[in-house]
This record gives structure tokens, sequence and C-alpha cells, in this order.
């Protein structure tokens, strides 16, 4: 059993919500990313999802193209992103860590290249967000081998016919983008994502986790009830754009603001 | 529409040509591109909507387009008989209207009353503006700040058309950072937007339908020369920079394997200087903007920075067909530099009183370079995919003069 479906199972078993955090890796510096990691671990991070930085990212809004752009103005690789993950994982052996990405990353070190030295490194999951499973074969073939998770979006306009070919392509979870947009967009509605979410469970034989528009503990909660687990990107960052001139101070500010969520997420 | 009794079949139903093209795009776009194909499929079969395409072609758009002999040119050359095919005599000075008319009308069948385009030299801007105007539809064109500044005017047509044009300050500020918002307005409006590509690339089914529409060129252009010569011409020679104007040339003689094709792509500052936009000759394959091609990228897969003179050619990456077309060894690309495309520029202004748009004048230039070295029987059409109108301030600037 991967480490992505072990740790969702758990908590399943205890009746908990996963609290997925994003950041972008090397966002402001690449020195401090494994210290946030560490933080957003102590903030309650079930899992943590990384970014990798791109130069066309374009299913992110601005908040997120910010990061890259911080990232990559510092000649972040996807080399020094697995370097990262490798460095975590000295002192944290039990955490899922997710990269999310563009195909093009994985495709400019190469696909067999990546699957061997994210598999060295500890990675236990992708999230490609410009690649439908129509398109994953390549990859799959490499990935599955040095098991590590792809993970499959799923979205309001998603068929269900299309909902069951993704089930069965994807493994770990099933990522739904609860609204029409791109990252950091707009104002969740909670009703659209549990009448969409009750449709999808009849599909999805995989944990549901929610993504786009968890901005803070109240909307975490509101989703979580329905999910299965809830994935928070932009507010996040956000945060680390704000300290970006003393980047020290980051794992601390994101410790302190995920705590509110994971508070959120347990109040029974 | 497919050329009947062709031996190529391309793409495969799911959009591949070879290992290029495919449908790259986040999920929430899958169903909207589901939809444009089964629509489209329908349609180009249909009676009705073909003969409302011809029509808005013969009188709106004002085809056919002449076949044009330049005899003065080709006499300057001292070789291949030259013949231009004039798009730039289409309303609104390009080939871009031939695909905007055909994405409109299925605009309006899908009942979208919104379209949104990227541009970089404006031309596909100012043709979507357009038909928006004809038709009613509210037109948002996304434009890089650096382009919306070398081709003010056609911001200006634009506006006068109707149209919004949204300025894109991420990334390098060009063609490829407007298809970048392009793509965020459609995931984000797709319920009640069209976005019109203006190029042969994107996803599934983009690069075929846009073909399709375009191949009126290469149709008409084919049926010219059989009658103006009795044969078929030996070469094809149409600038790449997307593609679209040089697919339509070539699509329709794709089967015709002895006519040569040679699509032009943008040397910039020269290939060795790293400044051009040239991916067939000096890119590798990757994923952008929803299809597998080739593409200016970096060894970390980030997509580089491009230059060149003509901002209608300024793109990193370039329609998968043509990708496949060179894979195959079918059709051959080659670069000429910013200079030699001026020259070409200015060679065709003196000998045949006309202007090309600085993206044609790349295969002007090319073919002042290789015409003479050819035969006098043999015949070369070149696609003179628009007027240069749009481009005086530019050249103007080189000749160091402020209008």
């Amino acid at each position: 059993m991967s480490r992505i479906t072990s740790c969702l199972k758990n908590l399943k078993d205890s009746g908990r919500t996963a609290l997925v955090p994003f950041v972008t890796a090397g966002d402001p510096v690449i020195d401090i990313t494994p210290a946030i990691m560490h933080g957003l671990v102590d903030g309650g991070a079930d899992i943590v999802e990384l970014g990798i930085p791109f130069s066309d990212p374009e299913a992110d809004g601005p908040v997120i193209q910010a990061a890259s752009e911080r990232a990559l103005a510092n000649h972040v690789r996807l080399l020094d992103v697995l370097e990262v993950v490798r460095v975590f994982r000295l002192t944290n052996a039990t955490t899922p860590i997710i990269l999310m990405g563009y195909l093009n990353s994985i495709l400019g070190m190469g696909e067999g290249l990546f699957a061997q030295r994210a598999g060295d490194a500890g990675v236990d999951g992708v999230i490609m967000v410009n690649m439908p499973p129509e398109e994953s074969l390549s990859l799959r073939k490499v990935l599955d081998p040095v098991g590590i998770d792809i993970i499959f979006l799923v979205a309001p306009t998603t068929s269900d016919e299309r909902a069951r070919k993704i089930a069965a392509a994807a493994s770990g979870f099933v990522y739904y983008v609860s609204l029409k947009g791109i990252t950091g967009a707009g104002h969740i509605d909670v009703e659209s994502v549990r009448t969409n979410l009750e449709r999808l469970r009849k599909l999805i034989n995989l944990p549901l986790l929610v993504g786009f528009g968890i901005k803070n503990g109240t909307t975490a909660r509101a989703v979580g009830q329905h999910a299965d687990g809830v994935v928070m990107g932009a507010a996040l960052v956000q945060t680390v754009a704000a300290h970006a001139d003393a980047p020290h101070t980051i794992p601390a500010a994101l410790t302190h603001q995920l705590k509110e969520v994971r508070e959120a997420l347990d109040r029974p | 529409m497919p050329v009947e009794g062709s031996n190529y079949q391309q793409p495969t139903p799911d959009g591949h040509f070879g290992q290029h093209g495919g449908r790259f795009v986040a999920e929430t776009l899958v169903h909207a591109l589901d939809q444009l194909s089964a629509l489209y499929d329908e349609l180009k079969s249909d009676p009705v909507f073909i003969r409302e395409l011809q029509e808005d072609l013969a009188q709106y758009v004002g085809r056919p387009t002449p076949l044009y002999f330049a005899q003065r040119l080709t006499e300057r050359l001292g070789g291949a008989q030259i013949y231009l095919k004039r798009e730039d005599l289409n309303h609104t000075g390009a080939h871009k209207v031939n695909n905007t008319i055909g994405q409109a009308l299925l605009a309006k069948r899908m009942g979208k009353p919104r379209v949104i385009a990227e541009t970089g030299a404006g031309q596909h801007g100012v043709a979507t503006a357009t038909v928006a105007a004809r038709l009613g539809l509210k037109c948002q064109v996304y434009m890089g700040s650096e382009d919306i500044q070398r081709q003010s005017m056609n911001v200006y047509r634009m506006k006068l058309l109707g149209a919004d044009v949204i300025p894109v300050t991420s990334g390098s500020k060009t063609l490829k950072d407007a298809m970048n918002e392009a793509l965020r307005d459609w995931v984000t409006n797709v319920d009640d937007t069209h976005y019109i590509i203006g190029t042969a690339a994107g996803p599934h089914p983009y690069p075929m339908m846009v073909r399709d529409f375009q191949s009126v060129i290469g149709n008409e252009a084919r049926a010219q020369i059989l009658q103006a010569r009795g044969s078929l011409p030996d070469l094809l020679v149409a600038c790449v920079g997307g593609g679209s104007n040089a697919i339509g040339l070539f699509h329709p003689f794709v089967d015709d394997v002895d006519v040569r094709m040679v699509g032009v792509e943008a040397g910039g500052r020269g290939l060795e200087t790293g400044e051009h936009a040239a991916p067939l000759n000096a890119g590798r394959v990757g994923v952008l903007h929803g299809n597998r091609t080739y593409l200016m990228q970096d060894d970390d897969g980030q997509v580089m920075a491009t230059h060149s003179i003509s901002a209608g050619l300024d793109y990193p990456g370039v329609g998968p067909e043509h990708s496949y077309l060179k894979d195959i060894g079918r059709a051959e690309y080659v670069s000429v530099t910013d200079d030699e495309a001026m020259q070409g520029f200015r060679m065709l202004n003196r000998t045949e009183g006309i202007l090309p748009a600085l993206e044609s004048s790349h295969a002007i230039a090319w073919v002042a370079k290789n015409a003479p070295a050819m035969s006098v029987d043999e015949v070369i059409i070149v696609n003179l995919s628009g007027r240069g109108d749009k481009d005086i301030l530019t050249v103007a600037a080189l000749d160091g003069i402020t209008l």
C-alpha cells in the first residue's frame, strides 16, 4: 500500500479529514523549502503538495504564477525540487509528498529519469495539471514500478462516463477541482461541491479531496464535511509572498496559519 | 475539409499527428473540447453549414483571393516562376479571417454569446473582433503588453470594432503569455464562452479545425495554378509561426508528393544567437498550450523567450501537424533572419508594388535567396499571408523615422 493510500486510510478510520497544503518549491528561495515543509507538518498537514516552478502555468491564478516567477528568478530546477524532497525525507519518513506541476517539466528531464530520481528522493505522487488520463500512459508506465501514484483531477464539468475513466486510471486519491477557474480564484459554492461529490462517489472508489477556493478554517470545514480531504494553496502562498524578504520567518507563519485550519477541521 | 480520397489521414480520432498533437489541458476544459469536437464533426459535412461558410467567405471576406503572377519579381530573381497567393487581399488584410469566420459560426451554433482570442501581431485579434461585431458576439482579446506597444494600430482597430483588448503583463508579455491568459479565461467562463484559437495549435480539435478552415487557401491555389499553367507547382513556400497560413496552403497538396513544401521560420537575429522563434529548426519536442510539438525550451523544460521582428511569428511552439510533416520528411522547415525578412519586404515593395506583412516577408526572403538557383520552368507558389500596413511604424522606426 502506498504512503498516500495508507495515510488516507488511517485518517478515514479515525474519522478525520485530510489537510493538504500546497506551496511552490523554491519560493522564495530553495534553501528554506525543507523547513517550510516541516513547518506545514507541524501545523497539521497530512500530505504536503509541492509545486514545480514552470514558465507557463496556464491553470494558475496570479498568486501561484508569481510564486513560480520568484522561484524561477532564482533558477530553481526540477533537480533542486527533488533534492528538497530528499532532504525532507532525512527527518520525516511518513508524510506523503506530492509534486504538482505541468508535464513539460517532467518531459524536460525525461520520464524515465524523473521516475527513478523521484522514487529515490521519496516522492509519493504527482499531479500534472495539463495531463488528462488519455495522455498519461507513458508516464504511468515508468511511475508504477517505483510506486508513485498519479493523481488526476475531476471538475464540475466532468461527465459520469469520464469520471469512471479517470477513476480507472487514478491511484492514491482523486482531486476534485471545486470551481470552474484557476487557482486562487473565486468563491467556493459548498452546495455545488456537496452535490458533485455525491455524484462522483458513486463512480469513483478512491478518496476524494477538494481543492480550489479553500482559503481558511471556515471554508475548509464547510467543504471537509463532504470530502475526504481539502487542499489549500493560494492562501498559503500569499503568506510566503508576504514574508519573502525574510524567508526564515516563513515556516512559523505557515504553521500558525495552518493550525487554525486544522483546528476547524477537527472540531467535533 | 478533408480531401476526397486522400491517402493522408491525420490526425487520429483522438487528435494525434504521429507523436504530436493530442489534448493536454486541465480537466475542466475537456468537456468543452469534447462538445466542440462533436459539433465540428457534425457540421463539417452539413450542407447548410458549408453553404453558410462559403457565402461568408465569398460575400464578406472577398474570396477567392487571386493567385497573382509576380512577373517583375520573377524577372529580378531570374529563376523559377513566382506566384503569390494574395491572402493580403482578404477583408481585414490577412488569412486569419478564414478561420475566425468558421469558428464564429460554430460559436453561434453552440449558442455561446462571448468569444475570446489571443493575438500576437493583432491580425487574429482584428479578425476575431470583426466577426464578433458582425454576429453580435461579445469579444475580449488577450494581447501581450509588449505586442500592444509594437502593434498599436491593430489595438485601436480592435477597439473600434467593439472588442476589449486586455493587456497581458505576465511572463515575456508576448503571444505565448496571451495564450496562457486566454486559457485561464476559458477555464473560468467555459459555459458561455468560445475560445477562437488563431493558429493551427492548441488542444484537439483546434489544430485540425483551423487547418480545415485555412485549407481554402490551398484548395483555391491548387485549382488556380492548374487553370493558369495546366500543372501543379514545384514548390510551396509559407512563413511559419504557429503555422496556420502554411498548413492552409500545404494541406491540399500533401498527397501530391512531387510538390515540395517549405515552411520558413523566424530566424530572428540568427539561430546561433538563440534569439529567434524557430522551434522546428532549433527546438525539442515538449508540451505547451494543449499539444505536444516542437518547442523552444531549456533543458529543464522551461519555455524560452523568443525573438522575431515580426510579432506574428514570435511564438515558442508550432502547430503539431508541422512537427509531424517535419518528422515524416514531407515538408522542410528553414529560417530567415530579421534582416533578410526586411530585404524581402523591400524587394516586394519595389518590384510588385505590394507591402507584405513582416510575417509574409520571411517567405518572400527565402524565395529571393532560392528562386535564382531554380530553373525558369519551375513554379513556386508563395503564400502572401497578410499585408504590411500594420507594420509601417516598425519599418519606419528601423529607418530612423518617426511618423
